[in-house]
């Protein structure tokens, strides 16, 4: 798939995620829209899965750490054909397991539960290290968010992936420079990160997180070390008064923004 | 079913890792996890035969459960071990979030749990391990009273498919239960009947209820005595006979008497057969410092402070009548 391809279904995924937290009223609007060039890349691009297989035992393995972005990797799986596209509708409504969080055990192509943070490296960890027993030539990649690394278990899986030697392990941290509640330098400032990854012995890429053609070499780039892709992105990436703004971590926005959104993500279908 | 009584003392770790090994041997998929407790899980046999398969993540909890995780989802069959009061206390939320919830094919092992580091303070105690497991759903919880059901235990635990939680001790039991024995969830064992009250026990405490029961019948007085290794999903059937054949019911753990196996059986006997009880324990207090022996005795868990319960238990009983 060329990058124009891809640009088009993130654009896509975006509209509908943007729909779907309107007509829901809830959501995390503004980190869905930060990482959802790169769920494109790995969905479209990067990962090999088989939706109709969604436990085949060689599936490359994709771990949301930041799993309160659930509805980016619902609308995601659903394109891709894991679940279906009418089903986003239900997000958040009683009883939809396609609930604030992804569950593993409802929604296939889910590999673990996530919610709380500083979850998913370890667990991806896991994942990379079971490969290494096996024999297993399935990769496996986790995204977190960078207010996320302020969890001190990302810190332990860090040096244990490093200490395993862990060549099978991508963790893009989506760094989009804001947390819930403020900016990340204005709270515990983890910035920059290569120099602290580096340090516990990964390998590290910088690129534009929301550029599909910096996203899909890095993602596919392979090394001795794990591999950390600190992706520069930008929170409510795609729609113009979001980005930027620490307000938009989970605001929904109001009729009048909600039609200013749907036409700026519409211009370039 | 009589109990076979044997005065010899196991560390029920032995037997734990005995079948492990076993496990091992025969299946390349089990492996060991741990936080550099290699010495205190008894895992070094395992690491000297299969070492790539000891997966070591260092003084890290909450890491070792969620690789613990990571390693099951790539189709592996992990044993992650690890000193109770950290693999629960430490790394509650992932036990939740990544082996309960998640439904995570994880054998969790707590090592030492209630108050075998008993001199070592508070900090090392696990007597609120019950209460923290027994609340999350998916996550059965297991405390076997001597070393034949911890052999049968864990092999149990190696052919269920979902996460378990097996809770150990490492001072020294008698065995209790016949050779050859096999676990059953959520199935309490008879070890000895009587109809003037029933004592309720699992791990350490087991055998103590025995000796309990013994003195008891020296005076005329016959127990029933049940070891309930199961704590979730707790034996209902068990505890609503022992309560409508006997009238009244102790119950004893390593563990504080909030939210352990006395509050389990509480829930049971307060919504389907109302009788008095009593449950001993460490009495929601950090407990001080001392063997686990003098711990257990201290609070009212020794034989005779076992019998001397149930006897004031009987007589409230009467006066009910």
């Amino acid at each position: 798939m060329q990058p124009n391809d891809l640009d088009r279904i993130a654009r896509q995924i975006r509209l509908r995620d943007l729909q779907a937290v309107y007509e829901a009223g809830a959501g995390h609007i503004g980190g869905e829209m930060s990482a959802i060039d790169i769920l494109t890349a790995l969905y479209f691009q990067v990962l090999r899965i088989w939706p109709d297989q969604p436990k085949h035992p060689d599936r490359d393995r994709f771990v949301l750490s930041k799993g309160h972005v659930a509805l980016a990797l619902y609308v995601t799986l659903a394109k891709r054909g894991f679940i279906p596209e009418d089903e986003i509708s239900t997000f958040l409504k009683p009883h939809s397991r396609l609930n604030g969080h992804p569950n593993c055990n409802k929604v296939p192509g889910v590999e673990t539960n996530t919610g709380p943070l500083g979850h998913g490296l370890p667990v991806a960890v896991g994942m990379a290290k079971a490969a290494k027993l096996t024999g297993a030539a399935y990769h496996t990649y986790v995204l977190t968010g960078d207010g996320e690394m302020q969890e001190g278990s990302n810190w332990e899986a860090i040096s244990s992936a490093a200490q395993f030697g862990l060549d099978n392990l991508t963790l893009i941290i989506d760094h989009n420079r804001f947390q819930q509640g403020a900016a990340l330098k204005d709270t515990n400032d983890l910035a920059p990160f290569p120099a602290k990854l580096e340090a516990f012995g990964w390998d590290v890429s910088e690129i534009d997180g929301n550029d599909i053609s910096q996203i899909v070499p890095a993602l596919q780039r392979r090394g001795e070390r794990p591999h950390c892709i600190v992706a520069h992105t930008n929170k409510g990436h795609g729609i113009s008064f979001m980005q930027d703004k620490v307000d938009w971590h989970h605001k929904v926005p109001n009729a009048e923004q909600y039609k200013i959104a749907i036409a700026e993500l519409s211009e370039a279908l | 079913m009589n109990a076979v009584t044997s005065p010899k003392l196991h560390d029920c770790r032995d037997a734990f890792v005995s079948v492990l090994e076993r496990l091992g041997a025969k299946n390349p998929k089990v492996v060991a996890v741990c936080n550099d407790s290699v010495g205190s899980s008894k895992l070094g046999g395992f690491k000297s035969k299969w070492p790539e398969r000891l997966v070591n993540v260092g003084i890290a909890e909450q890491n070792m459960v969620g690789v613990g995780a990571g390693l099951a989802n790539g189709g592996l069959l992990p044993f992650v071990c690890g000193a109770s009061c950290f693999l629960t206390g430490r790394s509650l939320e992932q036990v939740k979030a990544d082996i309960a919830y998640s439904n995570a094919n994880v054998k969790l092992v707590g090592i030492s749990s209630g108050m075998a580091y008993g001199e070592l303070g508070p900090t090392h105690h696990s007597i609120e391990d019950f209460a923290w497991t027994r609340v999350l759903p998916n996550l059965p919880v297991i405390a076997p009273c001597d070393s034949i059901e911890t052999a049968a235990a864990v092999e149990w635990a190696a052919a269920y498919e979902g996460p378990v939680f097996l809770r150990l001790s490492r001072v020294g039991v008698p065995d209790l239960l016949a050779p050859g024995h096999q676990f059953e969830l959520g199935k309490a064992n008879l070890l000895r009947d009587g109809d003037a009250v029933t004592l309720i026990a699992n791990g350490t405490l087991t055998h103590r209820m025995m000796k309990a029961a013994n003195i008891l019948a020296a005076e005329g007085i016959e127990a029933r005595v049940l070891n309930m290794a199961t704590v979730r999903p707790i034996d209902v059937a068990a505890v609503v006979a022992a309560a409508r054949e006997t009238g009244a019911i102790v119950t004893a753990e390593e563990h504080s008497t909030f939210g352990g196996l006395g509050s389990a059986i509480a829930e049971v006997v307060v919504a389907e057969a109302p009788v008095p009880m009593r449950i001993l324990g460490v009495p929601g207090i950090f407990a001080p410092t001392g063997s686990a022996e003098f711990l257990l005795d201290e609070f009212g868990m020794s034989p005779a402070g076992i019998a001397e319960a149930a006897k004031t238990l009987i007589a409230r009983k009467s006066s009910r009548i």
